[in-house]
């Protein structure tokens, strides 16, 4: 029996696969970043400023993607800054999951008042601009990993609060929610034996997109010389860094732009891919 | 014969006093069915939902008392009054298609009642799950236990769930409309399986349907609902001999027969709206005053 339901399930799919072994790569290379990046990031050589990638004429060996103006390794860069980005997008993805998540579901299956305060709260909260809000709270917190991740949490969690409150309120409406009820058991026990579960695959998937969103508001706070402090590489650093010298050295802004954008579009797309496979009809 | 569900004078409004349910009164009787018709948004469901416990939140229970097994549930408190309906009624919904949890396997939806109601360690429901599950004729009911409801038509997801109703031997079902979701081919089948599982575990049985020719076939007794009043309560052969109150016998006259497949339906008439109307305002004055 076992077997044939095996044999049903569909192949992993290219766009699991591509996301998966890219953040599989980062997460290793963020882990052994040490032992992987080819120079130390920080060391600063500036007669080597501004050499081109190894595929350049003029290209200094051992440099694969070149150097920054100050002469910095790019690629040890970007490697060292995977641990940064990734750490933040783990971090402050799942916190600002699982609060703005339980919010949701008390807000979508209580209703009521907790509901009223609930959803009053993220009224309120959508009306900042979100990005000028992260700014303004890292400039009050001080610049640092945890700001960052307090900030991503504090303007995010309304996102997974709405669309989880309202998937908690189409599911409790259903009959088996009412069964569940008849059969005596209690609001909370019911909320997360019977709801959970079928917000499950809603919240995979919001959380993979969160980490990627997490990811973007490291760079653009980095970009604004609010991350952590300026001698650790991130990626949003070495972006802004490279906007000065676009015209000289186009690889210091390209490549860890590029990290970037693999990096977040492989959060959402491996938040997609997750959750049809998370979801028991589809599966 | 004493009434297990006894439901007196009950009164439900929406939020804003408009009256649901008026001053309705019903009994059930042990190992018996008793019907209750009416127009769709008669307020018959909500007479399942006002005793189960699951009234939507704009709509609360005003006056009047639920009897049921001799105590009065509107008086105990919700968690008291969650744990005594668990343990002696059951419902057989409307909708099979969002009656089961679409994240879970057959099996532990079944076997989680007998868990929590019965105390039953969890090969004990299990094996009691399959019995039910034969009972209800579903072939190979070892595999059905681990499939998900979407692998199950609807006919076998009602199946399963009236065999969930009957897992803790309750002493009231409440059925609200268990065939309308179902295809005429599978009601018929349906109508007999609780017929017959009613009979066999002796329960008292509440039946909501709007198909009078349904009621005929199951029932003993029943209730005609209109504008959540009670217009007409009789035993099942007076009823369908002589109906006394004129709704009732329009209702009756409206059923479409088999035996003259040509013939016009006859629609309710608009007199006798009226006067059921009239009535239900002359009720709604007293009961202000």
């Amino acid at each position: 029996m076992q077997d044939e339901r095996g044999a049903l399930k569909r192949p992993l799919g290219l766009r699991l696969w591509l996301s998966g072994s890219w953040l599989t790569l980062l997460f290793f290379a963020a882990l052994f970043a040490p032992l992987i990046a080819p120079k130390d990031p920080l060391m600063q050589d500036l007669f080597l400023g501004r050499m081109p990638p190894f595929w350049e004429s003029g290209a200094e060996p051992g440099f694969w993607l070149g150097t920054d103006s100050l002469g910095r390794d790019v690629l040890s860069r970007i490697v060292y800054g995977a641990r940064l980005t990734l750490i933040v997008a783990f971090v402050a993805g799942v916190l600002t999951c699982i609060i703005g998540a339980t919010l949701g579901l008390i807000a979508g299956y209580y209703r009521g008042w907790a509901d009223r305060i609930i959803s009053r709260f993220v009224d309120i909260w959508m009306a900042f601009p979100p990005i000028l809000f992260a700014i303004l709270l890292i400039a009050v917190l001080g610049p640092g990993l945890f700001s960052i991740i307090i900030a991503i949490i504090i303007i995010d969690w309304t996102r997974f609060a709405r669309v989880i409150r309202a998937e908690a309120m189409s599911q409790g409406a259903m009959d088996y929610v009412a069964s569940a009820q008849v059969a005596g058991r209690t609001k909370l026990d019911t909320m997360l034996s019977e709801i959970l579960p079928n917000v499950l695959p809603t919240i995979i998937a919001l959380l993979t997109l969160e980490m990627g969103i997490g990811v973007i508001v490291e760079a653009i706070l980095s970009f604004v010389n609010l991350s952590i402090s300026t001698d650790s590489p991130t990626w949003g650093g070495m972006i802004s860094e490279g906007r000065t010298s676009i015209h000289q050295a186009w690889w210091v802004l390209v490549f860890p732009l590029i990290t970037l954008f693999l990096t977040v579009l492989s959060f959402s797309q491996l938040g997609e891919g997750l959750k049809d496979r998370f979801d028991p009809v589809l599966r | 014969m004493t009434a297990y569900l006894s439901i007196r004078n009950l009164t439900v409004t929406l939020t804003g006093g408009t009256p649901i349910l008026r001053n309705v009164s019903l009994d059930v009787v042990a190992g018996q069915v008793h019907g209750l018709v009416g127009e769709s948004g008669a307020g018959k469901s909500m007479i399942g939902k006002a005793v189960l416990g699951t009234l939507p939140r704009a709509l609360t229970i005003s006056t009047g008392e639920i009897w049921l097994d001799g105590v009065n549930i509107l008086t105990l408190k919700p968690s008291q009054r969650r744990q005594r309906i668990g343990a002696i009624a059951a419902l057989i919904p409307q909708d099979p298609l969002t009656a089961l949890n679409p994240s879970k396997r057959i099996g532990p939806q079944i076997t989680r009642r007998l868990v929590d109601i019965l105390g039953w360690s969890k090969q004990v429901a299990t094996a009691r799950a399959l019995e039910l599950l034969a009972e209800v004729q579903i072939p190979d009911p070892v595999r059905v236990m681990r499939t998900y409801p979407h692998e199950l038509s609807g006919g076998m997801r009602q199946r399963i769930l009236i065999a969930s109703a009957f897992a803790a031997e309750p002493k009231l079902i409440i059925a609200d409309e268990p065939t309308t979701a179902l295809d005429v081919t599978v009601q018929k089948q349906i109508l007999r399986l609780i017929s017959d599982m009613q009979t066999r575990h002796s329960t008292a049985l509440l039946f909501v349907t709007h198909d009078l020719g349904v009621v005929s076939k199951v029932c003993d007794t029943l209730s005609v609902l209109y504008a959540g009043k009670v217009v007409e309560d009789a035993r099942m052969h007076r009823f369908f001999m002589r109906p006394i109150h004129p709704y009732s016998a329009a209702l009756l006259a409206a059923t479409p027969t088999y035996t003259d497949p040509t013939g016009s339906l006859t629609p309710v008439s608009p007199k006798v709206i009226k006067a059921v109307e009239q009535e239900i305002q002359e009720h709604d004055m007293r009961a202000r005053q």
